[in-house]
């Protein structure tokens, strides 16, 4: 065990704190540099924080020295780790990515307050992935909603502000519910503390905490953009600059959903089982929904986002296949891992493709291919991730959830798993269709900067990758509290 | 019936007051206003819930303090989405998605 002011836990959530502080001194659009370093910092924090708990396991840290119930804990395990390394690794490339990005002329104005609203998320995630107790969690749900909504406004432009807007009010009724849940399991049991609670809760909970249950998941439904709920996402992520688009897409609906994961497998476990349906049912229709809609589009950004509710939807399905015990949880959190990676490199590559066609149109793609095939390969690469072909983590993942309905008898499930796949299969090859057809020769391309093709396609080279790393995947989620 | 559980039960009513409120009035500055309404009710509940024997138990005013602070924080954010909303489109509600080009 190192000294209390050493743990990398209570660094990765200082650090970006202090980082974004910084950068909102230094004034509109400044702090790149210092966040690309920070970032790094960072990750190997989440790494040295990932090592030390295979040897040592689970660790708590209580801040300040003050512990639960009157300060704060910070806990990290196995899952709580794999998503640190996550965002970390996702947010530090990105980060190299929007510091290109916004130093293009068209899209200066954009980067106005980037770097700190960027900061404050990081931030805000770090410490929602280590909090401990249902009220902190709370607090950062709302910091992370609140950052959000400021990055999806950063244009400044009437469908900005409006997605913005929507953004906001789901966010805020739904951690409303959230909070509501909380006061209710306050007033039940007297602590907010989710290891303390876990005992305390059995199948023959009173009403409130049934009460509670639901109003806490359905409001974490909510923010990740479960359907019915996800008529937000779209116009909020479609609407963004590329850098936040990724952000957004690829890691904050994951907070959201990494806390219904916490819930369902922690304290609500005897209560949940009944649910477990209800929530693979919406995960089915999410898929459906999303894909049709991915099809349908005229414009590549929404396309995109829309296809980030598809997939959300497999993340739901883990709840009725809960029963195999382990290979459940592994698919789910191979899902979050593969479409992060996969959807920040989507994003980052639209960037590319609007930044070289100075379009938002699936139409405006024509003949891309031959002017900026990098990033064309970087968006088909991560298209094989969302497609779920091999070797990419989105295989592994779909592998283990259609494993995981076989073995428990459920063939529905696999129905909905391999038919979102074709349907994947289906818009991302709607982009490449376009992007190979020829073009009139007097056809004008922007040049784009290099690093920003290189971002995109090693994001995508990573989601492909991963697929190859389930045995380490599985030997961190394995340390449990 | 104690006090607490009164205002428990008040805040109950509040708070679905407030979320029906903020889901379907359509003015942003009342969502806004309803948004309050249903955060204050949350922490009445949570107050009144956690009185035991007449006794004050401090942890949930502690919550509670910090959740104003955050209530007043998400305020302030979208009183001024709203004004910057109405100063770009004149509009002071949400329209159906629009189609940018």
């Amino acid at each position: 065990m190192t000294e209390p002011w050493l743990d990398p836990a209570a660094w990765l959530i200082l650090l970006p704190l202090a980082w974004a502080s910084l950068a909102f001194l230094a004034g509109p659009g400044r702090g790149g540099r210092l966040a690309i370093a920070a970032l790094a910092a960072q990750c190997v924090l989440a790494v040295w924080l990932g090592v030390d708990m295979v040897e040592s396991g689970a660790r708590v840290h209580a801040v300040g020295g003050w512990g639960a119930p009157l300060g704060i804990d910070l806990m990290a395990d196995g899952l709580a780790t794999v998503m640190l390394l996550l965002t970390q690794a996702v947010a530090l490339s990105l980060a190299f990515y929007a510091h290109a990005y916004f130093a293009d002329a068209h899209h200066r104005a954009e980067a106005t307050w980037f770097w700190p609203l960027a900061g404050v998320l990081i931030a805000a995630m770090n410490a929602l992935f280590l909090s401990a107790d249902l009220f902190n969690l709370y607090v950062t749900l709302e910091l992370l909603g609140l950052a959000a909504v400021g990055l999806v406004a950063l244009g400044g432009g009437a469908a900005q502000l409006s997605a913005a807007m929507r953004y906001l009010l789901v966010s805020l009724v739904a951690s409303g519910a959230y909070l509501m849940g909380v006061a209710l399991i306050y007033g039940t049991y007297g602590t907010v503390s989710i290891a303390t609670l876990a005992p305390l809760i059995g199948q023959y909970a009173p009403l409130a905490t049934w009460l509670a249950a639901g109003l806490m998941l359905a409001g974490l439904m909510a923010k990740t953009a479960l359907f019915p709920f996800h008529a937000w996402l779209p116009p909020a992520h479609g609407s963004a600059p590329a850098p936040v688009s990724a952000l957004l897409s690829a890691l904050v609906v994951k907070a959201s959903f990494y806390l219904i994961l916490r819930l369902w497998l922690g304290p609500f476990a005897p209560l949940a089982e009944t649910a477990a349906w209800l929530a693979g049912g919406l995960g089915a229709a999410a898929i459906v929904w999303g894909s049709w809609q991915a099809l349908r589009t005229r414009h590549i950004k929404r396309l995109v986002a829309w296809s980030t509710v598809a997939q959300l939807g497999y993340l739901f399905l883990v709840f009725p296949l809960l029963a195999v015990e382990g290979q459940a949880l592994q698919a789910g959190v191979m899902q979050a891992l593969a479409h992060g990676l996969a959807k920040a490199a989507m994003f980052a590559a639209v960037g590319v493709l609007m930044l070289a066609t100075g379009r938002d149109t699936l139409d405006g793609l024509a003949g891309v291919a031959g002017r900026v095939p990098l990033t064309l390969f970087a968006f088909a690469l991560a298209g094989v991730t969302l497609m779920g072909l091999p070797p990419s983590g989105g295989f592994l993942a779909k592998w283990l959830l259609i494993d995981a309905a076989l073995l428990t008898g459920q063939w529905g499930w696999v129905v909905v798993i391999i038919g979102g796949g074709l349907l994947a299969a289906g818009y991302v090859f709607r982009v490449l269709n376009q992007a190979f057809l020829t073009v009139p020769a007097d056809t004008r391309f922007q040049p784009v900067p290099r690093r920003l093709e290189w971002m995109a396609f090693g994001l995508a080279l990573a989601s492909v990758l991963l697929g190859l790393r389930g045995m380490e995947l599985a030997t961190l989620l394995a340390v449990a509290p | 019936m104690s006090a607490g559980l009164l205002y428990a039960l008040a805040g109950v009513l509040l708070f679905v007051l407030g979320a029906a409120g903020a889901i379907l009035l359509a003015h942003l500055l009342r969502k806004v206003l309803a948004f309050n309404v249903m955060g204050s009710g949350a922490f009445l509940t949570l107050v009144g819930l956690a009185q035991r024997e007449g006794l004050a138990d401090p942890v949930p005013q502690a919550m509670v303090l910090t959740g104003i602070v955050v209530a007043v924080a998400a305020t302030a954010l979208a009183l001024g989405l709203v004004r910057a909303l109405h100063a770009r489109t004149g509009r002071t509600h949400l329209t159906e998605e629009v189609r940018h080009d």
